[in-house]
């Protein structure tokens, strides 16, 4: 694996001059998509989304590598067309070297609308890296809600109003569920942390078969947050077990971070505007329920990983 | 079909079922599964997932085709455009069948009607033959370098699909050598010289580019008659954009798409033993359509029947407004009107076909068209 200096000398796959926000996050996963591993030509399929657009305004490209989006909803079956090309291609011997195949797509293309043709692409078992960069809503439209968006934010579909709190409910679990598709690699990880996050990328790409990560990637508009905030507010997602870093390789999890103090999760969600009103005394039950909501999982998820353990000192014994 | 697709041997094939396109992907299946071609199947969970692989596996740079009907063609909708639009010579047959609700599974053009402005070549076919010689064309048209556009093979469903009839097979290596080597333009999988597809494209340059899908199929006309000319030459079998059959001296004309055109061809046989002029002009290509060619072939037609298999609910059927359209500048313009017939898979038998020839012959002498349009063998009418 090589070091973030010698990774940051290497050929990026993304340029600068793109469109996304200042200070927005998800350029920090795109450039390093050829940084990671060498040895394989890479190629990238993009849903519609914030990525997508600010990418590729016509006649400009900001990508290196070939790249293609073709909907909103479809990235995993699109990719699944390259990638079975190639397959192809190689097996008639037009094509000789090594390839590798990216598919993106924000949580409303991932959770959501893309949901579909994501689950039949990794059942199918086709050589593909899936990378979501969840940032909690369809930014790109203007911030409406999504099934990734937590409980009580503010979006422009789950507006807190006199009669609402705003986004009701608990957010949807798509690790889980792709861990359910019982794929070889997956993992949740953060974009405050680079490290963690190539070597996840890099095991992804390396994996012959399907793989899925899901990134949390803070949105300077939909989040209400400072331009300088991103990685900050990424940072404490995870310091409060909102967004735990973990990876699941061959069905068996594993826990890459436990934080060391018990940050309670209002901390994270006061450094956002979209929580702003839940300050107000009358909605803590509603914090509560987000924090218990965050406890819960973290257990399960560190149930998980014990068993793992459990099982595995004693197939030793 | 499948067998045609064996002889084809396309490199990818994304597909899923719906009757009564199901058959031609389980025998090719079956063909890959025996190893009889080099064919990647891609069992995709839906229609949408079928025709977004299509275009990610054309894009990256190989031969790709599939097969649907109705509501998995609907269910495509959003990818027909992209696929179209992103110049990809995708080769699909559809098996026409009507369009829910309610749901129905028997031929109407409902579907490929619905698709004709989704920027696809659209080729019809009377029987398993036309169907069969059109697909095999329809490679050579989708990927000619002035057209670049995908292409739907229409025929209709059961009545054809599900029909034994007898036909002329033609010797696969003569096929492949007819349809040839695939050329990609600009690769998804050449790395050297990175793409990038699907771009955002503004107010700036949309039009432009709408422009040029424009202009490749109005190319597509011309590169039909030739192709269709060099598969004339190699197979002996003779297609043009529509057929004219007993029309050069023809009064009153059925104009029909599909497998309705076999019971019509009968129907004048019979009529012209008894001296009837009459004929019928059948549409092979709907996408591009031959406007001034029709006009041409109509010339001295004195009234004509433009029979719709699906319509367009408040206006007249589709095949009608491109004939008139047709004809709006001719010299002598006939008498036009317009009949529905064959919806959800209603037979029109050959004794209707005789009352259609009936009441042309009486709107000719009384000079008067009582109904411009109307419904052919429906109750309640
Ligand atoms: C079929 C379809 N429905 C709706 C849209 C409009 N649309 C484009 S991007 C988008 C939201 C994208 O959200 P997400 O996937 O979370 O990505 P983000 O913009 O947040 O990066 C929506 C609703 C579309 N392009 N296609
Ligand atoms: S709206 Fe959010 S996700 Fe989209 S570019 Fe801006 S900061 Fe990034
Ligand atoms: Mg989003």
């Amino acid at each position: 694996m090589p070091s973030l200096q010698e990774m940051a000398k290497k050929d990026g796959a993304f340029a600068g001059g793109h469109r996304m926000c200042a200070g927005c996050p998800v350029p920090i996963f795109t450039k390093m998509l050829t940084r990671v591993t060498d040895g394989y030509e890479i190629v990238a399929g993009n849903a519609t989304g914030c990525l997508e657009v600010a990418s590729s305004i016509f006649p400009y490209s900001a990508w290196k590598i070939p790249w293609i989006h073709t909907a909103f909803e479809n990235v995993s079956a699109s990719m699944s067309g390259v990638e079975t090309m190639y397959r192809v291609l190689k097996k008639k011997g037009k094509i000789t070297k090594p390839y590798k195949f990216i598919a993106m797509g924000g949580d409303g293309g991932t959770y959501d609308i893309g949901l579909q043709s994501l689950s039949g692409a990794m059942e199918r078992g086709h050589d593909l890296v899936y990378i979501c960069y969840d940032n909690g809503a369809y930014m790109n439209t203007g911030v409406q809600r999504s099934s990734a968006t937590p409980m009580g934010a503010s979006t422009t579909t789950t507006p807190k109003g006199e009669q609402s709190f705003g986004r009701q409910g608990t957010r949807k679990d798509l690790t889980r569920i792709m861990v359910a598709h019982n794929i070889g690699y997956v993992a949740q990880a953060s974009i405050h942390n680079p490290v963690d996050l190539s070597e996840k990328l890099k095991k992804a790409i390396e994996l012959d078969g399907p793989a899925f990560i899901n990134l949390l990637s803070p949105c300077i508009p939909g989040w209400k947050i400072a331009p300088d905030l991103a990685v900050e507010v990424a940072r404490l997602g995870v310091e409060t077990k909102y967004w735990p870093m973990y990876e699941v390789i061959d069905g068996e999890y594993k826990i890459n971070y436990t934080p060391e103090k018990d940050i309670p999760v209002s901390e994270w969600m006061f450094l956002q505007g979209r929580f702003k009103h839940l300050q107000k005394p009358e909605y803590k039950d509603v914090v509560d329920a987000f924090q218990q909501e965050v406890d819960r999982n973290w257990n399960w998820l560190v149930r998980q990983a014990e068993a793992v353990k459990l099982l595995s000192t004693e197939a030793k014994n | 079909m499948s067998e045609c697709m064996r002889q084809i041997n396309p490199d990818v094939v994304p597909a899923f079922p719906i009757t009564p396109s199901t058959q031609v992907i389980e025998d090719f299946s079956q063909f890959v599964a025996d190893g009889k071609v080099d064919t990647e199947i891609i069992t995709v969970e839906s229609e949408h997932s079928a025709m977004s692989a299509c275009i990610g596996a054309a894009a990256a740079g190989g031969r790709v085709m599939t097969a649907t009907s109705s509501a998995g063609m609907a269910l495509m909708w959003e990818m027909l455009y992209v696929a179209s639009s992103m110049r990809q010579p995708i080769v699909m047959t559809l098996i026409n069948r009507a369009m829910s609700a309610p749901i129905n599974i028997h031929a109407d053009h409902s579907d490929s009607m619905g698709a004709r402005d989704a920027g696809w070549i659209q080729l019809y076919a009377e029987n398993n033959q036309e169907a069969y010689d059109n697909l095999i064309m329809a490679i050579k048209i989708a990927e000619n370098m002035d057209v670049r556009l995908p292409v739907m093979v229409c025929m209709d469903g059961f009545i054809i699909s599900h029909c034994v009839q007898t036909m002329q097979l033609e010797d696969t290596e003569k096929i492949r050598l007819f349809v040839g080597e695939f050329a990609s333009t600009y690769p998804v999988l050449d790395t050297e010289n990175p793409a990038s597809w699907g771009a955002l494209d503004l107010q700036d340059y949309y039009m432009e580019h709408k422009r040029a899908q424009h202009m490749a199929m109005k190319n597509a006309k011309n590169v039909i008659k030739k192709v269709s000319g060099e598969f004339a030459d190699i197979f002996g079998r003779k297609y043009e954009l529509f057929e004219s059959y007993q029309l050069e001296d023809a009064e009153r004309v059925i104009i029909a798409i599909n497998s309705v055109c076999g019971e019509i061809k009968e129907v004048i046989d019979e009529r012209r033993e008894k001296g009837d002029r009459v004929g019928l002009l059948k549409i092979r290509s709907f996408r591009p359509f031959p406007y001034e060619e029709i006009a041409a072939a109509l010339e001295g037609v004195k009234i004509v029947t433009v029979l719709d298999r699906s319509e367009s609910m408040g206006a007249y059927g589709p095949l009608f407004t491109e004939i008139r359209t047709a004809l709006f500048n001719a010299p002598q313009k006939p008498m036009v009107y317009n009949r529905i017939f064959g919806l959800g898979g209603r037979e029109l038998f050959m004794s209707d076909i005789h009352d259609i020839f009936e009441e042309n012959k009486t709107y000719l002498e009384t000079n008067r068209v009582e109904k411009m349009f109307d419904y052919l063998k429906v109750r309640g009418g």
